[in-house]
């Protein structure tokens, strides 16, 4: 072997710590993009049915974001928004998840690109000026709209500006688990209503309320596409779960998911994290294998149940692969 | 017609008035040295508002490069640049050879010296520098006694502090053999420098500084433990929130050694490893940028987080080399300064080639009668700090501050030493649209593997307010490239 060749080999690997950073700053963005879009469809199906379903409507997506201490309805739009988009010390909010992904990020500056780098900082900058948070109540829509326009640059940035090494994958990594993850709660969340519509609901608000599930994860355009705007409760889990070809669908995600694990593993090799492809396979053929009639005359809500302890087990397979693993298993290789 | 016109060497040097200090750029008579004539020939030639350009654009790089320190306060992590003068300190062949062998000879002689104190104490029994002063040095390290170092290399990687008196002579203010910083400003300056003025550059014949790094590598990997041929060599940093953290990213990606954290390492049967995604990877040489006290909390400070568990055993082992050794502050420790040029003649049977700034230490009674009746006239630090931290400039003193430490100096003597307020030498710095006086100190970077290496030059830091004799990046200093001609 060539001394180029042990250098490029060499250097494919990564510091654990380094790669724990890159997941998190990663997961961090998709959960800050996952809950503006959320409150952004609420705020704007609360626009369409009377006062009376706030309390409920409110609860269903803090549900849906994964039931957060201290978001408990308190009777006002702004004020609720405004917490989740803004208190720092509520791990929940936007603000919360965008500090966690810059300082994350701060502390492997070398890995990413500049361009990365200057983006983030200014979506972080932006969010913390004073002006924009004492402005909220009265422009939360484009506000809203500006802070997912940053991480979509952001990500834009990141496949074009940094080498699609390790590093990269990582980045994907966090991205699609987090993505299948925070789609799974809301199926979960969503389902119940979705089968068992209330009587009082009439078309048209049935109607929203599909659309806005749909907008949660940006594909009711991409719907329209495959099943035209016919919409039905059990097409759209089908999209939702099963699509291998829409980005925000679980199984997409999970595709991603093995990907990156492969990408990984193309640039290291010395200990092959069998058990967690053993995982992402499971997941990803209970995905390819079954069909949505079955999904649904069967157990809906356990089935989602099923893929958000499997996205946990794979995270934690990955710490115990790549980051936390102990001394003795890497030592016995 | 352009509006821009010549600026005469005489607006140019407008406000630049000569005082006893040494001047850099004029002799006495107010003549231009011979080496500076080039330089304030292309300055005067420059349309005066070409010089402002320049002087933007250097800015400019520095911070879209993010070449910053970080100023310690609120979360936010503020980041700011080294303010950097754009004309350069000229040092001639022949004041560089003094200097190269002046320093060369003094940290031959104090490393001799902690390998004796850390060993047999030769110095110690013959007197020469008294017990006490070693043992109660707040650096001195016991679990170093006896420790068999690699190639018997204590300190790799110095930065000693110069000055240049009256008389021209440098002399140096202080050694630092802990961790010293600021070698990526010089490379820096360096780089901005050569984009700023290419022609003048390339007409002097400057040597060359850009090495530094590979030879800071070859540096380490020559202390490498033995039957380690490729060793893995890591930076350890505190880091993100280190002041420094900038000059270790910097010399990592230049060195293209790994970052590490004291995280990142484990030990395990006395062998250093880091961990990366593909499994533990066994480290051979740490280029320390950790002080001793938060190196490993099993020897030095237990709570401290910052180092690596276990990392002192497997130094002691010898399947580690840490760069540099610890305990090394004892032989910067301002007291022990005192004695270097007698432990220059002591070891090596030579006059030295550099000298002290003379010294008073307050654990003895005659020098603090004196020191405390003159404190007004006298500079006083305190023998453990660094960084400009813990110091009284007697001159620039209020009766207050006097009185504080005349009391601290009392209840704890051997805490502090004094010198002379020194008169050192000033260069010719752009401020405004002018050329002033500043004063300067140089710091050159010596590294010491296989032997002795400095590159030629150095950080010159510059006090940038009018008449302040202090250089230190946190209390309002900056610095300018140093040419050493061929």
């Amino acid at each position: 072997m060539t001394v180029s060749n042990q250098r490029v080999r060499e250097g494919a690997k990564m510091l654990s710590r380094v790669a724990d950073s890159l997941y998190w700053m990663s997961r961090y963005l998709e959960r800050a993009e996952n809950t503006v879009r959320q409150l952004d469809v609420t705020l704007s199906l609360m626009l369409d049915t009377g006062e009376v379903d706030f309390d409920a409507r409110w609860q269903r997506m803090v549900a849906a974001l994964g039931k957060p201490v201290g978001m408990d309805w308190n009777g006002s739009i702004e004020a609720m928004s405004k917490r989740l988009v803004y208190d720092s010390l509520s791990p929940a909010s936007v603000i919360y998840c965008l500090n966690g992904a810059r300082e994350n990020a701060r502390q492997v500056r070398e890995e990413i690109s500049s361009e990365m780098w200057q983006r983030l900082n200014r979506l972080y900058h932006q969010m913390h000026s004073p002006h924009a948070q004492s402005q909220f109540a009265s422009n939360m829509n484009d506000q809203l709209a500006t802070i997912v326009d940053g991480i979509y640059l952001f990500k834009g940035t990141t496949d074009t500006s940094m080498i699609h090494g390790q590093g990269w994958q990582f980045i994907r990594l966090g991205r699609y688990l987090e993505r299948a993850y925070s789609t799974a709660t809301l199926l979960e969340v969503y389902q119940p209503d979705l089968f068992q519509p209330s009587g009082s609901e009439s078309a048209g608000h049935l109607y929203l309320e599909l659309v806005g599930l749909l907008r949660c994860c940006t594909s009711f355009e991409a719907y329209c596409q495959v099943y035209t705007a016919d919409l039905s409760p059990d097409r759209i889990l089908e999209f939702l779960l099963l699509n291998r070809d829409f980005p925000h669908a679980i199984h997409y995600c999970v595709d991603g998911t093995r990907q990156a694990i492969e990408g990984i593993q193309q640039t290291g090799g010395r200990r092959p994290p069998e058990e967690l492809k053993a995982g992402i396979g499971k997941l990803s053929a209970m995905l390819g294998y079954t069909s949505i009639s079955e999904i649904i005359s069967g157990d809906a809500a356990g089935f989602l149940h099923t893929i958000r302890e499997q996205c946990l087990r794979i995270h934690e397979l990955i710490y115990r692969y790549y980051v936390h693993y102990s001394i003795q298993s890497a030592l016995a290789v | 017609m352009s509006a821009s016109h010549s600026v005469e060497l005489d607006t140019l040097f407008g406000d630049y008035t000569l005082d006893q200090a040494f001047d850099e750029m004029r002799e006495s008579s107010g003549d231009l040295r011979p080496q500076y004539r080039a330089l304030a020939e292309t300055l005067a030639g420059l349309p005066s508002d070409e010089l402002q350009r320049r002087k933007q654009s250097a800015d400019l790089a520095f911070l879209t490069q993010g070449i910053t320190f970080t100023v310690y306060g609120r979360e936010e992590g503020t980041e700011r640049i080294f303010p950097y003068d754009l004309l350069p300190r000229i040092v001639t062949a022949q004041e560089w050879d003094r200097i190269e062998r002046g320093l060369t000879q003094r940290i031959t002689a104090l490393n001799l010296f902690l390998r004796d104190v850390y060993s047999d104490g030769k110095i110690l029994n013959d007197r020469v520098i008294p017990r006490e002063l070693v043992y109660s040095c707040k650096h001195y390290r016991r679990p170093m006694r006896g420790l068999q170092v690699p190639r018997n290399v204590y300190i790799a990687v110095v930065g000693s502090d110069l000055l240049r008196l009256n008389n021209g002579e440098f002399v140096v203010l202080e050694d630092n053999l802990r961790v010293p910083s600021g070698v990526s400003y010089m490379l820096t300056n360096r780089r901005v420098m050569k984009r700023t003025f290419p022609a003048l550059f390339q007409s002097y014949g400057v040597r060359p500084i850009e090495y530094y790094p590979q030879l800071l590598l070859s540096t380490l990997r020559s202390l490498a433990p033995e039957g380690r041929p490729e060793p893995n060599i890591v930076l350890l940093t505190p880091g993100v929130f280190n002041s420094a953290y900038f000059e270790h990213t910097y010399l990592a990606r230049q060195m293209g050694i790994d970052l590490v954290e004291g995280r990142d390492l484990v030990t395990h049967d006395n062998v250093v490893y880091m961990r990366t995604t593909d499994g533990l990877k066994r480290v051979d040489v740490i280029y320390r940028r950790v002080d001793d006290d938060f190196s490993d909390p099993l020897i030095f400070r237990p709570d401290s987080a910052l180092g690596c568990a276990g990392l002192f055993n497997a130094y002691r082992a010898g399947n580690v080399t840490v760069a540099n050794a610890f305990g090394t502050g004892l032989a910067d420790d301002k007291a022990i300064y005192a004695y270097v040029p007698r432990m220059i003649r002591y070891y090596l049977n030579e006059d030295p080639i550099l000298l002290n700034v003379e010294t008073w230490l307050l654990n003895e009674e005659k020098d603090r009668r004196h020191v405390l009746a003159n404190l007004d006239k006298l500079v006083v630090k305190a023998v453990g700090e660094s960084g400009g931290y813990g110091m009284l400039i007697g001159p620039h003193s209020t009766a207050r501050q006097r009185e504080e430490f005349a009391r601290q100096i009392e209840a704890n003597p051997r805490n502090y030493i004094a010198q002379p307020t020194l008169d050192f030498s000033r260069a010719p710095c752009l401020i405004g649209d002018r050329l002033e006086p500043r004063h300067v100190d140089l710091r050159p970077y010596i590294l010491f593997g296989d032997k002795v290496n400095i590159v030629p030059g150095g950080l010159t830091r510059v006090a940038l307010e009018k008449g302040s004799l202090v250089v230190n990046s946190s209390q309002g200093g900056g610095s300018k490239d140093t040419w050493v001609l061929g």
